[in-house]
């Protein structure tokens, strides 16, 4: 049965709305989508200075996360629901499949269903259904 | 920054949590709904304001056209395989570099994965995955069909 854990709608909130502003800072100085997997595709492909600011861009990512971690003085954790090989297969499957959908969550789901754009919301649905799909077999199927 | 404090901020960061929510038979935690809904509200204003507003953006010469290009095959097999991904770990590229602040070792190994998944995907490119996945020995042929195909 459907149990709700855990539920902390409030930092959701407050959380989803600091992520969208910091989608539109970056589509008003930078002109481009904040897509994390294409950043980091880009910085990939590019070599030299051109993927500098992109390299900002991520690192303000991480030090953020970090900045706000040590704030609240908790022990940050990261806990995996999977032992570590399967850590390393989803992190080939998710490496995969954003580059070939050209974008993630980020991309597609907070700035393409913004925009309004149809390949993103498609894109948005069936990531959703295969990630709840994977995590029903995964819980409840063995 | 400010997208690395909002995912802590919001527990995208924490790979369990995502789980939860994809959990939809089981343990169901919808925060990432609420955290979906107001960055997408947030920005879908945001981007209209600017749109009216502003001519061009402040850092570079000119907004980025942002084409639609059309759904294909390969869209769709990316977002099914993402999606396996992100429900097995709970995690996909932004909260992955955001938890890297942590030094967690396993971040590490699963960004170092995505790195790895990323550059094979870019190496193999549009000829090997339109429309199933053709066997090694017609893999050449279908290669050169496509490759007249896309020109």
């Amino acid at each position: 049965m459907m149990q709700i854990v855990d539920f902390t709608p409030v930092r959701g909130l407050i959380g989803g709305s600091l992520i969208g502003l910091a989608a539109v800072f970056w589509w008003l100085t930078a002109g481009r989508i904040a897509g994390i997997s294409g950043l980091l595709g880009q910085i990939l492909e590019t070599r030299g200075r051109e993927g500098l600011w992109r390299w900002c861009f991520l690192a303000g990512l991480v030090m953020g996360a970090g900045g706000w971690m040590l704030t609240q003085g908790i022990s940050w954790s990261v806990r995996f629901p999977v032992p570590w090989p399967l850590v390393a297969v989803s992190g080939v499957l998710v490496g995969v499949g954003a580059q070939m959908a050209s974008g993630c969550t980020s991309g597609h789901g907070v700035c393409g269903l913004a925009r309004g754009s149809r390949r993103s919301t498609l894109v948005v649905a069936v990531f959703l259904a295969s990630g709840m799909l994977t995590v029903f077999v995964v819980r409840h199927g063995f | 920054m400010l997208l690395g404090w909002g995912l802590a901020l919001s527990g995208m960061i924490r790979p369990e949590k995502v789980v939860h929510f994809l959990d939809v038979t089981g343990r169901f935690d919808p925060t990432l709904a609420c955290v979906l809904c107001a960055a997408v509200a947030v920005t879908a204003v945001g981007y209209r304001l600017i749109a009216r507003l502003s001519r061009r953006p402040w850092c570079v010469r000119e907004y980025d056209p942002l084409r639609n290009r059309p759904v294909d095959a390969k869209l769709v097999v990316g977002a099914v395989l993402f999606g396996m991904g992100w429900g097995l770990a709970g995690l996909c590229p932004g909260p992955a570099l955001a938890d890297l602040a942590s030094g967690s070792i396993r971040i590490v190994l699963f960004v170092a994965a995505m790195v790895v998944g990323m550059m094979t995907a870019q190496r193999i490119r549009r000829p090997v995955l339109q429309l199933g996945s053709p066997s090694p020995k017609t893999r050449g042929i279908q290669s050169e069909e496509s490759d007249q195909r896309g020109a």
